[in-house]
């Protein structure tokens, strides 16, 4: 007897440790007992139903459905569409991927401050989400970053450290391979940077031929020991067996690298290339669902949930709000702060991803970026 | 037995042969025919069905998408019809008239959201267009006559002449920019060109892959051929075993056996460790075997090998070894034997085993990505990039459709030179 009164106290006191569920949450009405949604699977997703979707679901009884189709997440939709038969109900996408959908009229517009909860001191969402509305169908959650790793134990670089994103292009102070991403965009932006574009003239000098001829130029200088990668988890893998010395992937990848694994790999955080990801509402969704959709999005994007998200991936929140509230690692223990891409330190020199401006060329760029590549 | 009044002796008089009812036996066999093939018709009916369901209407669709152009049309209707007067060689600016056609057009595309997806699909003609179509958005349709002013303040890009020559040019409900785009041509205001050399990739890509899957081919030819030899002719008891060997890479993951590809091959992989090792080559001088060319070879030589052995194992099955043993009885030595009468008799498999090689190299597009690097990469890697990453649906089909003309051009040909009935898969 005793024994079972202990285990039901346990019990209930595990119960009540979990995370202090929003108070003001407002009640569903008319709303569908699922929720399906898109996300990237691996670590960021599993950072998703730690912070947002297990709290809501314990709170709500609503079912989840994860689909792990992020990175198709722009063809499915519009085939879905196509077929009128959306079984989506949020989707969680990069931010040019969103500007894309918005402007197919496949995802739905949205009214930010109607939807979503201003900050704890009244701040309206709209005001604390600032620049990361990049488009009025995007809704934030993070900011994320690519930047460089590199291996801490070159011999050949004779105990120099590459400090700025030029070194990437210096092949006599650190020599070996290198491993940067199959698409033009941010490799351009790196390689006339470190041609003697200044920053400012960046996007008006990619937007003549000379330009673009300029920049494969210079990324021709490094094009024989270069290994080109198309998934994210490329470059941890190669770094970590050795077979590249230094490359560009996402941060939070190279945060699991360095921390969680352990491998002699540091971040190189110069010129990082900020851009935000987020949920999209696909168009069309019937009330009910909808409905569920906006419950959710009203608990999952306010100030505390973005803040817990940042205790299980290095991805700063796109509150401004949030960042105060950025705690520790919740299985490491090490603060989060000087880990996020938002990190004053780490922010000497960034780009944010110019979307505007690759959403119009980036067909062009690219078809002329392949035909150098395949050559 | 009462039925047996009709005629036992010779024609009747009007020369009709008449079954046993009395219809004219012709017709009355026409229709035993008709039954029977209805019968064989409705027997096969679901299965037509379901490959015209789930096979030829997608693929006619999908192809249908590189000619099709009905959007611009559907979305601005009055300036299409108000550009018909305007000449676009004439080096002037369409009239007011245009413009206000026009703004009237916009403003319902706003509505309806469409003004965005307009402006991707004019993109794809001229790079700018999506950022102009989505920045000029509300502000357009606020405007007030007189439009042509109004809509070059907006965007200067709306005065150029060129941005009214793409509207034009991508006006008909038919198009023929998806096919000159997959051949590295375009229309310009001087008539179809080539594209500039640097632009130009996709002739090179579709050549490349069919280089690359004769090599694939020729590779699995060399290597299947001694292993289905073998299989063929040990005892059943060890070629069951050996079997197996076979079918097991083939019923793994394909991912799988693609990733082993990488830590075998790569630079600090099992190959180069094992050869620094024995002293063969040294450290700084590790082979580079994987992405690249050599990466995609291997990886799919392997993982299409199956695909060689078993059509020419169910093949050589088949021939008897008393012919090898006539041969050599007649005075033949080992390699007459083989090649004057063995071999021959299995061309059949090897046609087979090729055919299949050949079209499943040609459309692949997974391992080379994994292992290609970007001088391995097939023609369909740029296919699935358009399908999944720059949504251009329409240059993706018109890709694929070449590639399937190209198929069934190899295919025809292959039945002319060795001809399609020496296939045989047992």
């Amino acid at each position: 007897m005793k024994l079972k009164h202990m285990l039901l106290a346990a019990a209930a006191s595990v119960a009540f440790t979990g995370p202090v569920i929003s108070e003001d949450l407002p009640e569903c009405e008319n709303c569908a007992d699922e929720l399906t949604v898109v996300s990237w699977g691996g670590a960021y997703q599993a950072s998703q139903v730690n912070a947002y979707s297990n709290p809501y679901a314990e709170m709500t009884g609503t079912k989840f459905i994860y689909d792990e189709s992020s990175n198709e997440a722009v063809a499915k939709l519009r085939a879905m569409n196509e077929a009128g038969n959306i079984t989506w109900d949020l989707v969680d996408v990069e931010g040019p991927d969103a500007v894309r959908l918005c402007d197919e009229g496949l995802a739905m517009e949205v009214d930010i401050d109607e939807i979503l909860a201003p900050a704890s001191d009244g701040t309206p969402a709209s005001e604390d989400f600032g620049e990361s509305l990049i488009s009025p169908c995007f809704i934030p959650q993070i900011v994320f970053s690519t930047t460089f790793g590199y291996r801490t134990d070159v011999e050949a670089w004779n105990g120099a450290v590459p400090t700025s994103v030029c070194d990437i292009f210096d092949l006599e102070k650190f020599p070996g391979k290198r491993a940067l991403e199959k698409r033009p965009k941010k490799n351009i932006e790196w390689a006339l940077l470190c041609d003697g574009v200044a920053k400012a003239d960046l996007y008006d000098v990619m937007e003549t031929d000379e330009g673009i001829d300029q920049a494969l130029a210079k990324l021709g200088t490094i094009k024989d020991e270069t290994i080109w990668w198309s998934a994210g988890a490329d470059t941890p893998q190669l770094l970590a067996d050795g077979e590249i010395v230094m490359g560009s992937t996402y941060n939070g990848r190279l945060f699991s690298v360095i921390e969680e694994q352990n491998q002699p790999v540091a971040m190189l955080w110069d010129y990082q290339v900020f851009d935000f990801d987020g949920w999209i509402i696909p168009a069309g969704l019937p009330e009910e669902r909808l409905n569920r959709v906006k419950n959710f999005l009203y608990f999952a994007t306010d100030t505390q949930r973005l803040a817990d998200q940042a205790k299980y991936i290095s991805y700063g929140p796109a509150r401004a709000s949030s960042a105060p509230l950025v705690g520790k690692h919740a299985e490491l223990g090490i603060e989060m702060g000087p880990h996020m891409p938002t990190d004053p330190a780490n922010m000497g020199n960034i780009i944010v991803n110019n979307i505007d401006w690759w959403s119009s060329y980036s067909d062009d760029v690219d078809a002329k970026f392949q035909a150098w590549l395949a050559k | 037995m009462s039925s047996t009044t009709t005629t036992q002796t010779g024609l009747p008089s009007d020369g009709v042969m008449r079954a046993a009812d009395g219809t004219p036996l012709k017709r009355s066999l026409a229709r035993a025919l008709r039954r029977e093939k209805l019968r064989s018709f409705l027997l096969i009916l679901p299965l037509l069905a379901f490959i015209t369901i789930t096979f030829i209407a997608p693929i006619a669709d999908m192809l249908f998408r590189s000619v099709e152009n009905g959007m611009v049309e559907e979305t601005i209707p009055r300036t299409v019809e108000a550009l018909k007067s305007w000449d676009a060689t004439s080096g002037e600016l369409p009239d007011e008239a245009v413009f206000e056609a026009f703004h009237a057009d916009f403003v319902e595309a706003f509505k309806n959201k469409t003004h965005t997806r307009l402006g991707l699909r004019l993109n794809y003609e001229q790079p700018g267009m999506s950022g102009l179509f989505r920045k000029s958005g509300r502000r357009a349709t606020n405007l007030e006559p007189p439009y042509k002013e109004g809509f070059i303040d907006i965007d200067e890009d709306w005065g150029a002449l060129e941005t009214w020559q793409v509207i034009k040019r991508a006006s008909p409900p038919l198009t023929d920019g998806y096919f000159l785009a997959a051949v590295d041509a375009e229309r310009t205001a001087d008539g179809i060109q080539m594209k500039p050399e640097k632009e130009r990739i996709y002739l090179f890509l579709f050549w490349r892959t069919l280089f690359l899957s004769i090599v694939i081919t020729l590779s699995c030819l060399v290597l299947g051929y001694p292993i289905a030899y073998l299989l063929a002719n040990l005892p059943l008891r060890t070629s069951n075993v050996l079997m197996i060997l076979v079918l097991l890479p083939f019923w793994t993951s394909l991912l799988v056996r693609t990733s082993a590809w990488k830590v075998l091959l790569q630079q600090q992989g099992v190959i180069n460790d094992t050869l620094v090792w024995i002293g063969l080559i040294d450290d700084a001088h590790r082979l580079t075997m994987i992405n690249n060319q050599t990466g995609t070879i291997i990886a799919m030589t392997h993982i299409l090998l199956p695909f060689m052995i078993l059509p020419l194992f169910s093949v050589m099955k088949t021939i008897s070894p008393s012919y090898v043993r006539a041969a050599k009885s007649l005075g033949a030595n080992d390699w007459t034997a083989f090649w004057r009468v063995y071999f021959p008799q299995s061309v059949p498999g090897i046609g087979a085993g090729a055919i299949l090689v050949f079209i499943l190299a040609i459309g692949y597009y997974i391992t080379p990505e994994l292992v290609g690097g970007t001088s391995g990469i097939f023609i369909s890697n740029r296919i699935a990039y358009h399908i999944s990453t720059s949504l251009n649906w329409g240059l993706a089909a018109a890709l694929g459709a070449i590639l399937l003309g190209l198929v069934m051009l190899l295919f025809y040909v292959y039945d002319r030179i060795v001809g399609i009935d020496n296939v045989k898969l047992g």
